[in-house]
This record gives structure tokens, sequence and C-alpha cells, in this order.
């Protein structure tokens, strides 16, 4: 139960129940769904770039309050961050939450994202965290693939 | 007795704290079917149907008794219209294949309920998809139960195919199965019903139904995983042709052609689930010596006091019929503005099991307008203190979440 409280905390219940990068963009490069059939967690990520940097990011969606302020945080953790940096911290994230990335120095690059560290011990939460992380590590791509061919 | 006494019979409720809500999903198993498969690994474990020895001939006794135990307990006429397969949905997807694909054309209809759970739904898409017939839903009323308006209305002289929930895994509504059967039956089709919530609860008897086909799961009924059973009409089953082709299903095999076994071969290819046949004999024996009637006594009075508790909640949306008597032993909840997911991890953390999720019936989900719902089941082995703690759990989450809101 600690280990729960520890996870439900005020930085992650805030941007789980009021987060204000809940919204439409006004325009945005891309978009993208997320979506986890077991649960039924459902965002729909949009970007907006300005040249190689992440310009902005927002969500709209439905879930549980991991996948909802795993989204939020990690809007404002990539927000302002070039392609290549933001890569490195989708790495990074998800290595933290599958347990292959433990060094101090390298986690504390997330940022507040850090938040999530425990869910590597909830194995019935961990795809809840990952969803955010795994679409827009997709639209990256995707992006990159479309830029190459260009 | 009562639940506390039966609640002795279950190793695992006496290894593990927990209490355990989840029935639905499986069920735990009594000492009785354990030992059942463990006797039956020391003392008879053979490959059924082929050797011409004792232990092989043995096996097959045991295989065979079984189904024999099977017919009775349904009440079915002939023992072969007792076929084994892996679960529920295997048996659903024969049903799908070996007769949907051959029988139904472009212009007939399916009819399914919305509350059916994806077994008994996504085959009849994939029937309806190859041979063209439209697939049509009957819908709930306010008291999440189908109304016989939405029966005749749905079901016409086009419909070939009813399938239907005989108990709704998500909002536990008892469907009444024996008038659809009468009323399809008028309409000149044929009725699938799905008794994986049902079977541990009631007694069923299929010529009492008169029902074309009833699928069920092993392992929500006491027994181990990997066993179903599917039960068919053997004049419509003997009509049908094999769903999976190979050993011991066949009479006569030549280069280019092969004859069948008959019935109950014919569905049975590969070497069988003995174990899990075995297990489900012994899960029979057990409901037998309880009794359903004690199993419904028993379980009344857990749901009632679950019903009673839960309502005193005025934060929880309940999804349940009002009507008692078509309420079986599945309550599905959600806390008003919590996602079900967050509250099953924060009862899982106080020691309740719960499923959360879309329950495999993502079509109700959507005609329900919502996502998931955490969902309680009760068996007769859980007790009062198994409410009490799921109280308590649920009041903790409330608490949790209640300051962002």
């Amino acid at each position: 139960m600690d280990e729960l409280s520890d996870l439900y905390n005020d930085l992650i219940m805030e941007h789980s129940m009021n987060s204000c990068n809940k919204k439409e963009l006004k325009c945005y490069d891309c978009c993208k769904m997320g979506h986890n059939p077991n649960c039924g967690d459902e965002i729909k990520l949009e970007l907006k770039m300005d040249g190689d940097v992440i310009e902005d990011l927002a969500f709209v969606g439905h879930g549980c309050a991991i996948s909802q302020a795993s989204t939020s945080i990690m809007i404002d953790t990539l927000r302002g961050k070039a392609i290549y940096e933001a890569k490195k911290i989708i790495e990074t994230f998800i290595g933290m939450i599958k347990r292959e990335i433990t060094d101090e120095a390298e986690l504390e690059k997330l940022e507040d994202a850090i938040a999530f560290r425990n869910i590597s011990h909830m194995p019935a939460r961990v795809k809840c965290a990952l969803l955010a992380w795994h679409t827009i590590e997709d639209m990256l791509d995707e992006r990159e693939r479309k830029v190459d061919g260009e | 007795m009562n639940s506390s006494d039966i609640k002795k019979d279950f190793p695992i409720l006496q290894n593990r704290k927990e209490s355990y809500l989840d029935s639905a999903a499986t069920t735990q198993k009594p000492k009785q079917v354990i030992d059942a498969i463990d006797e039956y690994y020391k003392n008879f474990n053979a490959n059924p149907h082929r050797g011409a020895y004792s232990l092989s001939i043995e096996a097959t006794q045991k295989y065979e008794e079984t189904r024999e135990k099977i017919a009775k307990f349904i009440n079915a006429k002939h023992t072969e219209e007792i076929i084994f397969s892996k679960n529920a949905t295997e048996s659903l997807n024969l049903i799908a294949y070996s007769y949907g694909m051959e029988n139904l054309k472009v212009d007939d209809e399916v009819v399914l309920s919305i509350m059916e759970h994806h077994s008994n739904l996504v085959p009849w898409q994939k029937v309806s998809k190859v041979t063209g017939c439209k697939l049509n839903y009957m819908y709930l009323n306010d008291n999440f139960e189908i109304s016989d308006e939405e029966i005749e209305a749905k079901i016409t002289d086009r419909t070939k195919i009813v399938g239907i929930t005989h108990i709704s895994n998500v909002l536990g509504t008892i469907n009444d199965v024996k008038k659809i059967i009468k009323y399809a039956h008028k309409k000149g089709a044929i009725v699938v019903i799905d008794a994986t919530q049902s079977i541990q609860h009631m007694k069923i008897d299929v010529q009492d139904l008169d029902a074309d086909f009833i699928v069920f799961s092993g392992h929500k009924i006491l027994a181990a995983l990997g066993i179903g059973v599917l039960y068919g009409k053997k004049e419509i089953l003997n009509k049908m042709t094999p769903f999976l082709m190979g050993g011991d299903m066949i009479e006569y095999v030549y280069e280019q052609n092969t004859t069948y076994a008959p019935l109950p071969n014919k569905f049975e290819a590969g070497t069988q689930n003995v174990e899990g046949v075995i297990s489900l004999g012994a899960a029979i024996d057990y409901i037998e010596t309880i009794g359903y009637d004690n199993i419904q006594r028993i379980e009344k009075e857990i749901v009632d006091y679950a019903m009673q508790e839960l309502s005193k909640l005025d934060y929880l949306t309940l999804y349940v019929t009002p009507n008692r008597a078509h309420h079986s032993s599945v309550i599905s909840f959600n806390i008003k503005g919590v996602h079900p997911h967050d509250v099953a991890s924060i009862l899982d953390a106080n020691g309740v099991c719960v499923r959360s999720g879309n329950h495999c019936a993502q079509p109700l989900m959507r005609y329900l307008g919502i996502d998931s719902t955490c969902r309680a089941s009760f068996y007769i082995y859980n007790t009062k203190e198994d409410v009490d703690n799921l109280v308590n759990a649920l009041n903790k989450a409330y608490e949790m979440f209640k300051k962002y809101m």
C-alpha cells in the first residue's frame, strides 16, 4: 500500500485529473492514436514541430490516472527539446520502467517523469505508463522516415 | 453448510490472504479436483483411444466415463452429444465454422445480444464476412435486460442462428434462455447458448431448455484450465463437418480422401486433454455433493449482502438490474470520476482481487457509454468478510482520489 501511495502522489494525481496539456492544438504537424486494448486506455497525441525541435505537444483521451499522468508529464518533459534529445529521454524512460537503466545521473534527465520509477515493480501498470511514450516514439520514427524519404 | 465450510476445501484460499472476487474470470479449485489430477498422473496416465494395453484402456475408460457423467449432469439425451474442446471459445468457433459457415447465406440473419462476450461475437462476424449473412443485435432496456419486445423485434423469419449468453459476464443479468429458444424455434432458427457464466451457479437441463448448442469452460466451474465442453443435438452434430482434422477423428484415410469417425470423435482431433476431462469430472462430483440448492442459497446470501453494502456507497455507480431474481453473482461498478484500473490497483494493494477493464465485451461497453468497469464476482467460497474487505478497500480508494476531484 505504501508503494501505491508513493505512486498516486500529488504530482501524478494533479497531472491525471487536471492536466493543462489535455487539449487540442490549434495546428499541428502530425497526430497519432495510442491504445491499450486490454484496459481500454486511449490517447490521441498531437505534435507540432519547429524544424528539428518539438515546439508543442497536447493530448486528448481517456484512461487510468497512470496513463493520463504519464502522457501529461511526458509532454512537459519533451516540449522544447530537439528530436535527438527527446529520443534519448524516451529511451531512458522506457529503460527505467523495464529496470534496464538504474543510474541516478541518467534518470535525473527525465525531470518529473522520474516519478514513475516505481511502476517497474507493478507489472500490471507498466503498459499504462508506457502508452504515451511508445506513441511518441512511433510518431518521431514515422516522421524521420518521411523526412528521409523526401 | 456455509461458505466458511466450503472455503476449507480450497487450498489456495488457505495459502493466500487475498479476498478473491474474480471467480467469473476463473474459479479456484477444491482439493478434490487437484487430487483427481494428481491421482490420474500417478495411476492412470496413457494416451486414450490408442493403446491395446490395459493402462491406455483404463485412461480411455476414465475419459469416456466423464463424458457420460457430463451428459447426465446436463441431462443430454445421448452421451455422444458431449464434445470436449479447449474452452468455451473453441466450442463457439467450432459451431461458427462447422455449422455457421456451411449453412448461412446472404440475406440470412444471425441475432446476438449486445451483452455477448467477444467469444460469441467475433466468430459470427467472421461468418458474416464470409457468407454475407447479416449480424443483428438485441439491445437492453434500462434494467440491463432484454425485453420480450426486443426479442420479438429482432428474431425474424430470416433469422437462422441466435447466439445468447445465459448470464452476462459484465452485468450478471440472467437471460430467459428458455423463452428465447422457444421463440427462435418458432421462427425456424437454432440457438447457441453460452453457459460459461451460468453452469457453476444453476442447474442446466438441455432437454428442458430444448437447446441446440450449449458451451462452457471447465475452469469457471472448478475444473482445470484448458478444458471446455460443447453440447449439440445429435441430429445437428451429425450433419456438421469436422472443425479440426487429424488423428482420432477419422475412419479411413486414403492419399486423397478421408472418411470421418462418428460422434463424438469426429470433433476431437488429436490427443485430448485427459487431465482436464478428469478434473471436470471431479468438479461435477463436487458440485453435486454440495448441490445446486445449497450453491444458490449460499450465493444469494453473499450477493444480497454485497449489494446491500455497495448500495450504501454513494460514490459508486452500479451496473446491475434492480430485479434481484434476474441478477446472478457478478457486480460491475465504478467509482465516479476514477478509472477502474486505478481502483483495481488500490484494491489489489489492500488484498482484494477484482477484474477491471472491458471484460471482453467492448460492444456492450460502447452501448452503455462507458470504457470499462470494475467487476467483483462471487462464488460459494466467498464470505461476508470478503465483502467487508472490498468495501473498506473501496473507501480507501475513494479517499485517495477525492481530494483531487
